[in-house]
């Protein structure tokens, strides 16, 4: 009795996860299996048979200079648009949360970004940066400074794009922030009054601690973010000028489509997953632990 | 309800009966088009796709708007690999050897039986044919193509003090009226302005042309990207804005190059003749149109984009996909296209189109870029294409950004191909 009930419950509970298996299988697994395969080949040329090399993509990829150069973009990418984009998004967050005439209507404001296509977005703010008949030029120019080629100049192009990703990216994780102020008990803060304690030490001590599971939340998502950026480089920049603003997912993806050199594209994505791996490892080790759960 | 329900039984049983009669021996065709310029050229598409539908009820066509030319070929080999390729579609002009390499396409001569299917391969330019020909076959038809032309701004040249009518004609021309409208603005108004994102291999290869230099061989295997001719090239372009301060810093961003001038930020800026109808219906000034300056010769690339037949359809799909292109590019509709965008008639036949004289006679920048084929070349077309535009865009770029000197960024940008084409040198 007791046995077939076990069974039972088995068999209802893989059929439960049927769905997810075979989903992850088919768009996640299998793809990465596959990739990593063609990571180790060499296509022959015109329809000559593929050629097992071992580690010798790798071995090339490493030697390749834009390569590095693009993974650097992208980790100051990282570092400009993750933990920007993650206090704009607390502070607003606190902001809206408070007492405030038109709360609606700022806290629609600050999620309107992220409603807007990315493409469409690009487009926009391709011609806040045009560099004569721009919004940001001509704002510098009523101050009378002179204007910035702020897609055009290889020092800036970079930091260009990071400003638009925050933009993009802080209402949306505003929303995460907004909600867990939101869920947070008011007896704490009337406990914290009753005591005397001063605004800034309740956010430090309180508030911040018990949004750590949010922000452990958020980061990952930023951190995701940063890594597969592709839509709004090939409105603003093409990853130019001269690979300047060029990102490693757009470089996979100018590799796979653009050059038809998918082995280059299969590399450059397994060291990707394997950097990733690593970043998840960190997390459920360390950052886990530190996190306290309500 | 009881009036209803014979007429909805009538509708369903005609429903039926024409549906039966279309899938009778009727031909389901795909294909994948790009659009690289402003305007609402899908409509145009959609428009011609049903007329055609109606004139041949046995040929169903499903026209697929795909993004620019990259996103195009890339929907097209994506739906190859998958086993859903399509039966026909427009494509870059050059992407030619990828098609080929990837077995992808078959040739035009293969497909025509008839002598009037002879003739009408035979009826295009054949400055607009060169990048859809290898090996002495015809590969590519020419459907949305264009060279590069240079737009002015009377009104801004009549201010500066020049003569309004003139364009320049040569280099030094082009700088010294560059800086002229410069200093009578004021520093308000650039001289002038040529693209550098986007296809800045493209602006280049005119720059170089127009020095007397070919960028790249017959066959597609080598490039000449480090020749003094192509040095002096790129050393003019950058020359315009740090010699003769009549065109920004920095690189000039394709997609907003058109605002910029219709917004009078600049007096002349070099594009693509796809941009016309749009131009003309915006500008509130007077404008020209006129064939690029020359250095030792006039010049400029041809552009844009092909149609071509899929070596996965079927012979009966092939057939109904030519029949479908010879619809597209007869005179007619050629004229009808080149009026409502700007690129150009793609054969004689379509400028002799009553349509289009009279347009050109109305509206005489609407000739010059075929007056230009003249002094036209192929577009930059090797083997591993993508890769090397690639690198001779890095190169332009970093010229003009001032990162390196234009010896130096087309140095590399050989090196960089000759490793790539090693292998087909040989």
């Amino acid at each position: 009795m007791s046995f077939t009930n076990h069974r039972k419950m088995q068999l209802y509970g893989s059929l439960l996860l049927l769905p997810a298996a075979l989903l992850l299988t088919t768009f996640a697994y299998l793809p990465t299996v596959t990739t990593v395969i063609n990571s180790l080949f060499l296509p022959g040329f015109r329809g000559a048979p593929t050629e097992f090399v071992g580690l010798e993509n790798y071995q090339v990829l490493f030697d390749d200079p834009t390569f590095w150069q693009v993974a650097r973009n992208n980790l100051l990418y990282a570092l400009g648009t993750i933990p920007t984009s993650i206090a704009l998004a607390l502070g607003m967050a606190l902001f809206v949360n408070g007492k405030l005439r038109g709360r609606g209507f700022v806290r629609m404001a600050y999620f309107t970004p992220t409603i807007l296509p990315m493409i469409a977005a690009a487009n926009i703010w391709m011609f806040f940066y045009a560099p004569q008949i721009g919004l940001f030029n001509s704002l510098l120019g009523m101050l009378g400074f002179s204007g910035v080629n702020w897609l055009g100049d290889p020092s800036v192009a970079l930091s260009s794009v990071i400003v638009m990703s925050v933009w993009k990216e802080a209402g949306f994780f505003m929303i995460f922030y907004l909600a867990a102020l939101q869920s947070m008990p008011p007896e704490l803060k009337e406990a914290a009054d009753l005591e005397g304690t001063s605004r800034w030490s309740f956010f430090w001590r309180v508030t911040f601690p018990l949004l750590m599971p949010t922000t452990l939340f958020v980061l990952i998502n930023a951190l995701i973010n940063s890594v597969r950026v592709v839509d709004h480089l090939f409105i603003l920049t093409k990853g130019g000028p001269n690979n300047a603003t060029n990102l490693l997912l757009y470089y996979v993806y100018e590799n796979a489509f653009s050059f038809f050199d998918r082995t280059t594209a299969a590399t450059i994505t397994v060291v990707i997953l394997l950097v990733l791996a690593v970043v998840a490892t960190l997390k459920f080790t360390i950052l886990d632990r530190r996190t306290h759960y309500q | 309800m009881r009036l209803r329900t014979p007429f909805a039984m009538t509708a369903l049983a005609a429903g039926l009966l024409s549906a039966a009669q279309v899938n009778a021996d009727s031909v389901d065709l795909t294909m994948y088009y790009p659009v690289a310029v402003g305007g609402a050229l899908t409509d145009v598409v959609d428009n011609l796709v049903e007329e055609f539908e109606s004139e041949h009820p046995d040929i169903n066509v499903e026209a697929i708007y795909a993004g620019n030319y990259d996103d195009t070929r890339v929907r097209a080999m994506s739906a190859m690999e998958a086993g859903d390729t399509p039966q026909l579609s427009v494509m870059f002009s050059i992407d030619l050897y990828e098609l080929i390499e990837q077995n992808a396409i078959v040739a035009f001569d293969d497909l025509v039986e008839t002598d009037e299917e002879r003739e009408w391969l035979d009826g295009f330019y054949p400055g607009l044919m060169e990048n859809g020909q290898l090996d002495g076959k015809t590969y590519g038809i020419p459907f949305q193509r264009s060279t590069i032309v240079l737009f002015w701004n009377k009104d801004a040249f009549e201010a500066a003090g020049l003569d309004p009518e003139t364009p320049p004609e040569n280099w030094e021309e082009m700088a010294e009226m560059a800086a002229t409208v410069r200093e009578a603005s004021n520093g308000e108004q650039w001289g002038v302005m040529v693209p550098s994102t986007g296809y800045p291999y493209w602006m280049f290869q005119a720059f170089a042309f127009q020095n007397g230099h070919r960028l790249m061989s017959e066959d597609g295997t080598e490039v000449y990207f480090d020749d003094p001719a192509a040095v002096e090239a790129l050393e003019y372009w950058v020359s315009l804005a740090t010699e003769h301060n009549a065109m920004p810093d920095g690189t000039i961003e394709w997609g907003t190059l058109r605002q910029n001038f219709l917004e009078e930020s600049t007096a002349m800026m070099w594009h693509t003749t796809g941009n016309l109808t749009a131009v003309r219906s915006e500008a509130n000034f007077d404008f020209g149109v006129a064939m690029l300056p020359m250095k030792t010769q006039r010049g400029s690339p041809t552009g844009g984009g092909n149609f071509y037949i899929f070596e996965d359809a079927t012979e009966e799909e092939q057939r109904a996909a030519m029949t479908f292109i010879r619809w597209m590019t007869a005179p007619e509709r050629a004229a009808a296209w080149s009026i409502e965008t700007g690129y150009m008639g793609v054969s004689p036949a379509a400028y002799e189109t009553d349509a289009l004289q009279g347009y050109v006679e109305e509206f005489p920048p609407a000739a010059v870029a075929r007056d230009q084929l003249e002094h036209g070349t192929a577009e930059l077309s090797t083997y591993q294409g993508g890769r090397i535009r690639r690198a001779l865009d890095n190169a332009v770029q970093a010229a003009l950004t001032g990162q390196m000197t234009p010896q130096e960024a087309l140095s590399q940008a050989q090196q960089e191909a000759d490793s790539v084409l090693r292998r087909y040198a040989r």
